[in-house]
Parts: C-alpha cells; sequence; structure tokens
C-alpha cells in the first residue's frame, strides 16, 4: 500500500457507527413500510421523469459517450490537469490547499473558519462534505455548519442522515416535516402547516438571516475546470448563490475526480447532469465562478483538493470507472434494492448502487458494513443502463464481491445474499430487467455509441447462486436452503 | 512529504501528450438540437419553467417594464440603457447600492439565453450588476434580445466567457425536497418576468 493509504482507511470516511451490515439494516427498513411506501413513490416518480427527459435528446447516446470519454482521459492524466487547475485558481486570486485524506481536510478547513475569527458557517449541499464528516469535525472546534439546501436542513434538524444522494430527506414525509420545523425551528410560524409552499417559506425566513449575515461560507464543487480555474455548482433552490455570492470567504472542498479539462466539456456535462438527475432540461440555478472577482462577490476564495482513496480507486483497473461518477443519483432511482432497503442500509453518505461500489473502495472491504455492500444488489443492471457516464456498476459489484468474499464470514454473505434471493418477485424481477437489458442491447437507436460505452460483461448470464458454487463450492446450496 | 506531493506523485506521470488526445476525444453528439424558431422555442421553454415571457419590441419594452412593477422601489444596474426604463418614475428606480432587503426587485439585462434548455445567463457585465443584485430581492426582470438567444448549450457557451462570475438561470427558485412537490420560491427570487425584445 502507499503512503497515502497506509494510514487507517478509517480516517478517510466515517461508517456510520453501530451501523449494521446492510442485510440487518435492510431488514429492518424492508419492515417500515410509511418508509418504503415513501421510497417507492418518489422513486418511480423520478424514473418516469428522467425517462421522458433522457428520450427528449436524439443524441444522448452520444453524450454518454462523450462524458464517458472525458472523464476516462481526465482520469488518466489527473496529474497533469490538477497542476494546470491550481495554477489557474492561483493565478485568479484564489488559494489551493490538498489533503490526502477526511482528517487532513477537515484540519483545513477547520483552520482557515478559525483565521476569519467566525464560529457559524452556512453550507451549500455537498457530497464530499458529507464523505468526510465535516460538520462533524467543525463542531468538535466549537465551529458550527448550517447546511441551507432544504433537505439538508431537515436532515440536520431532525439528528438524522441523508438517504438520498439528491433528495436527502426522502425518507420523510410532509407530516413529519411540519413537527420537525415546529419543534425544532425557532422561528417557525404558529399553525404551520403541512402544505410543502408553506414548509419552504418557513425555511426561507429562518435561512434568510443566516445568508445575509455568514461571512464564511463551505461549498462543494460539481465541476471544476482544469484550463480556466474555474468552479461550479448545480442546484435548484438559490441557497447556492446565497452561499456562493454574499459571504466575504468561501472554501470550497472537491474530490479530485471533478475536473474537467476545458470549459467545453461543460456542453456535455450540463446536458447529462440535469436530466438524469432532476429530469429537468436544465436546473435552475448554475453558478460559476473563477478565483476571486473585485467587487462581486467574496473576496478570499480557498478550494481544498481531496484524494481521500480517490487516487487508490484510480488505481484499480476495474473499480476506477467509479470515479466518472457525477452525482446525479439516477442509479438509486432505478434500483430495485434501494427503493425497498433505502438509504440509510448502506452505511455512508453514498446510497445505492453506486454507494455500494464507491464506499467500499474508499474504505476498504475491511468492516462487516463494507465487505456486505457488493453483495447489496440484484445485478440486474438497471443502474448501468441509466448511468450517463456509463458506469458497469454490475461488473464493479461482481469484481468487489470476489474481494470481499475471502475477508467476509461466508454466513455474512450468505445471508445478503438470500436477502437479495429469498423473495422469488425480488428474484424475478432482477432476472427481468437483466434479461430484457441484455436482448435490447443489439437493437437500441445508437447501436454505435451504445456498443462503445458497453461492454457486455459476463455477470448476469451467471446467477448469483451458480456465481457462488463455482467460486465457494458447493456450500451455496447448503446455506442458501436455510 | 507535503499532501500535493504525496496526491501528485501517487498520480504519477502517464505517457503520452494530455493535450493532443483531449483534442481527438470523439464527441459524435449534435451541436445542434434546433434550427429555425428559436426565440419561440427560448419563450416556451422559459415559460416551461413558469417564469413569465413578455414578447414586446423595442418601443413596447418601458411601458411593458412599467407595467410590470409591484409596489416599491427596484434597483437599476448602471449599464442599464436610460431608454428602457423611461416610463418609471425616478424615485422608483434605486442605483446598486440600494439596500437589497428594501427593493422590490431588479431589472438586467443578460449575457446569453440558450433556446434548448430555456435558460438565461448572467455574466454580470453593466446591465446586470453584481451578482447579489439579481439574487436578494424578490422579483427580477430580465430583459432578452432576440439576437441573445443561442440554440443549444454548445452555442451558448460559445458565446461567454467562462472566466467571467456567471449565474446560468432556468425558472425562479425551485425546490422539490418535501414528497417531490415543486414549491417555487425558496431562497432566490420568487418571481422571474422575461422580456423577449
Ligand atoms: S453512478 Fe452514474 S447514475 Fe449513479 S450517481 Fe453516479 S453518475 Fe449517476
Amino acid at each position: 500500500m502507499s503512503d497515502i493509504a497506509k494510514d487507517a482507511t478509517a480516517s478517510r470516511m466515517p461508517t456510520y457507527v453501530g451501523m449494521p451490515a446492510f442485510p440487518k439494516a435492510a431488514h429492518e427498513a424492508v419492515a417500515d413500510t410509511r418508509l418504503r411506501r415513501n421510497l417507492a413513490h418518489a422513486t418511480g416518480t423520478i424514473r418516469e421523469r428522467r425517462a421522458a427527459a433522457v428520450a427528449e435528446l436524439d443524441d444522448w447516446a452520444e453524450l454518454r459517450d462523450a462524458g464517458k470519454r472525458i472523464k476516462d482521459h481526465t482520469l488518466e492524466y489527473l496529474g497533469h490537469y490538477l497542476r494546470m487547475l491550481e495554477g489557474k485558481v492561483t493565478e485568479a486570486g484564489g488559494v489551493v490547499h490538498w489533503a490526502r485524506d477526511a482528517e487532513e481536510a477537515n484540519a483545513i478547513v477547520a483552520r482557515l473558519i478559525k483565521e476569519t475569527g467566525e464560529t457559524e458557517v452556512v453550507k451549500v449541499k455537498s457530497m464530499a462534505t458529507q464523505e468526510i464528516g465535516l460538520n462533524e469535525a467543525l463542531a468538535e472546534h466549537g465551529i458550527t455548519a448550517l447546511e441551507t439546501d432544504l433537505a439538508e436542513l431537515i436532515v440536520q434538524l431532525a439528528d438524522d442522515r441523508p438517504s438520498h444522494i439528491l433528495v436527502p430527506a426522502i425518507h420523510k414525509n410532509r407530516a413529519e416535516i411540519r413537527d420537525l420545523f415546529s419543534h425544532r425551528m425557532p422561528s417557525a410560524p404558529e399553525g404551520l402547516t403541512d402544505e410543502p409552499a408553506d414548509l419552504a417559506e418557513a425555511a426561507r425566513r429562518h435561512l434568510r438571516a443566516k445568508f445575509l449575515s455568514a461571512k464564511v461560507a463551505v461549498s462543494g464543487a460539481n465541476f471544476a475546470i482544469a484550463d480556466t480555474g474555474t468552479i461550479l455548482v448545480v442546484e435548484s433552490e438559490g441557497n447556492g448563490r446565497m452561499c456562493l455570492t454574499l459571504p466575504e470567504t468561501l472554501i470550497t472542498v472537491m474530490g479530485i475526480e471533478k475536473l474537467l479539462p476545458s470549459a467545453r466539456d461543460l456542453e456535455v456535462f450540463l446536458q447529462l447532469l440535469p436530466r438524469s438527475s432532476t429530469a429537468e432540461r436544465m436546473n435552475p440555478y448554475t453558478s460559476a465562478w473563477t478565483g476571486v472577482t473585485p467587487g462581486d462577490g467574496p473576496q478570499n476564495f480557498h478550494l481544498v483538493l481531496l484524494d481521500n482513496g480517490r487516487t487508490d480507486v484510480r488505481d484499480e483497473e476495474v473499480g476506477r470507472q467509479a470515479l466518472r461518477c457525477i452525482r446525479c443519483s439516477a442509479c438509486l432511482n432505478v434500483c430495485p434494492v434501494y427503493a425497498r432497503a433505502g438509504g440509510h442500509a448502506y452505511g455512508s453518505p453514498y446510497p445505492g448502487p453506486i454507494g455500494a461500489i464507491l464506499s467500499p473502495q474508499i474504505r476498504g472491504i475491511g468492516s462487516k458494513v463494507d465487505a456486505s455492500l457488493p453483495f447489496a444488489s440484484s445485478l440486474c443492471g438497471a443502474c448501468y443502463e441509466v448511468c450517463p457516464v456509463a458506469i458497469d456498476i454490475p461488473e464493479v459489484l461482481v469484481h468487489l464481491r470476489a474481494k470481499a468474499a475471502k475477508k467476509l464470514p461466508e454466513k455474512t454473505v450468505m445471508k445478503v445474499a438470500a436477502w437479495g434471493l429469498r423473495s422469488p418477485a425480488r428474484l424475478a424481477l432482477g432476472q427481468t430487467l437483466a434479461g430484457r437489458a441484455r436482448s435490447l442491447a443489439p437493437h437500441l437507436r445508437f447501436p454505435r455509441a451504445w456498443a462503445d460505452t458497453r461492454d457486455l460483461p459476463p455477470i448476469p448470464k451467471e446467477s448469483f447462486r451458480a456465481w457462488w458454487k463455482r467460486t465457494h463450492g458447493d456450500s451455496a446450496d447448503r446455506k442458501d436452503a436455510s | 512529504m507535503s499532501a500535493r506531493d504525496a496526491i501528485l506523485g501517487r498520480l504519477g506521470a502517464p505517457e503520452g501528450d494530455p493535450d493532443a488526445e483531449y483534442l481527438l476525444l470523439h464527441r459524435g453528439y449534435l451541436e445542434r438540437h434546433h434550427g429555425d424558431g428559436l426565440v419561440e422555442l427560448f419563450a416556451e421553454r422559459v415559460a416551461h419553467y413558469r417564469a413569465i415571457v413578455h414578447r414586446v419590441t423595442e418601443a413596447e419594452l418601458p411601458g411593458a417594464l412599467a407595467a410590470a412593477l409591484r409596489l416599491g422601489a427596484y434597483v437599476v444596474p448602471e449599464g442599464v440603457p436610460a431608454a428602457w426604463t423611461g416610463s418609471i418614475e425616478p424615485s422608483r428606480r434605486l442605483g446598486p447600492d440600494a439596500d437589497l432587503e428594501r427593493v422590490s426587485g431588479t431589472i438586467t439585462g443578460c449575457a446569453v439565453g440558450i433556446a434548448e434548455t430555456g435558460t438565461i445567463v448572467l455574466d454580470h457585465g453593466a446591465a446586470q450588476g453584481r451578482r447579489a443584485l439579481t439574487l436578494v430581492p424578490d422579483h427580477h426582470l430580465v430583459v432578452v434580445r432576440a439576437d441573445q438567444v443561442a440554440a443549444d448549450l454548445p452555442d451558448g457557451l460559445g458565446r461567454l466567457d467562462i472566466t467571467r462570475p456567471l449565474t446560468f438561470i432556468s425558472g425562479p427558485s425551485a425546490t422539490s425536497d418535501i414528497e417531490l412537490s415543486r414549491v417555487e420560491g425558496v431562497h432566490g427570487p420568487r418571481t422571474l418576468e422575461v422580456f423577449l425584445v
């Protein structure tokens, strides 16, 4: 292992304390009928809308192919482009910091905030800061980080955890949110109803004072442009614009894989992301900034470049493709396992299919949660179908299974597998989808681009049972029957 | 070893010429999805986000802007042509230093419109002012000239200087965080009114 990887992988991304391995967590989630109903409704709705938004573009397959190629090229030359980005951000008046892992990144952000003398900061929703547990780390330094995205605010007020990349409070319904605001939001009006518009209005009032007085903001980044040093944040509510514009100091934490070589590449990713994510032609607001602009916006800009296991993942021949992810969450919404188990069962800020391949790679397969994640899938292939950058999630899952199976007691492996396979409906759904996907592949409208981004993996030809039997002898039959 | 050296060292120096390879990257997608009727398409797509769209002539613009105002005063950046606001009482037009929490709205121009996505891009040039002006007040009136409307993202991005502070606006502020029902106006301007000249 390298220098970077030598220190405990535990310092990279918190496994949620007390988190049981996937099968147990999933069992509990499935038993919660309200949660399941909320989730089924929500994921079903987004799924249909997304399909329509994608169907609108004749060249979706080509865009997807270009997105994949641009990301792969960038990953290949990541060092080159990171140096370029550093140079351009510095030239434009920003300060660049490098962090090997979560601990280093958190320490840098805490120090930068302390230097401003502030103890409260506003935050734009960001997966990178979730990944490193920034809010908790700042709290230890006496700094309060206030989430300003409505869903993140709901989760934060509830002392809860996000359960979806795009709609982190997807597991909560309006009545729960109303009760939460009434109890935990001091400015909430008497007699607050559970109408979404009223709830949003209460949040608007609660946050406005904070936006106007905050001196420091922390954000993530959706994209960074290497040859200009430009950073972009894509959002809907305007809380991002508030944070990126009004405070004096802006600190952006960005995974090193978020890079794009040139501004031209945005024409690809700004088409792929909104349609895959919120099923919109374009999200309401996208902000782009390059260093600092005198007289407009923050006058101090810090960019923290976060490795946190990414250089390790990049060295993995099969697993590397996970770094193409643009966090659109489309794979969550089509996943039959996610729809039943919910986001919390995955034990990390990254739930769903992408979480199942990203978390064990970043954290290592050391813990039971991580070793169980590669099995938290029916391998139906739906995630790969929708992924706008063509990440072959099933392929990576199978690859990780082989590794995890060595580490994990057979009993646990079988428990997860059994969870996915026990219900005939679940199994049938998985197999039908998989079968359909495979048989459709050659007849799609854009066979060339399709085939370019799709090396048909042999996985679903082999059922889980067959795979287990082949790799682990005949113990599968025995356990499965129990 | 510094974190920077450790990370860059780990990434190594692969063989090959990144710049040359970048230029050769296959891009099989369409440069444009639309030919004619861009202005109509733009109007339709902007309206789809529940922004209010007015089609006006140059001569009608001042009257239309004046008629759209609510009570109170509006911020007008210095670069907005005097002709646009000629029909608005001078006392209701404030300069960019006004207290943004007390004004009703903002009147600006834009840099580019994108028909396919119904997007308006501000690059915070003279007729737009600093970003806060189009963010804090509740009512944003934006003038888009027909010749500013590009077909698609490739076309639109090509007209922009990416290093300026940019705001891409596609409809008013919105959230779908509560049971996926769409609510307009969380933090940005709750009403976006577009004057297509
Ligand atoms: S893996 Fe693909 S589909 Fe899933 S979040 Fe990432 S980009 Fe989206």
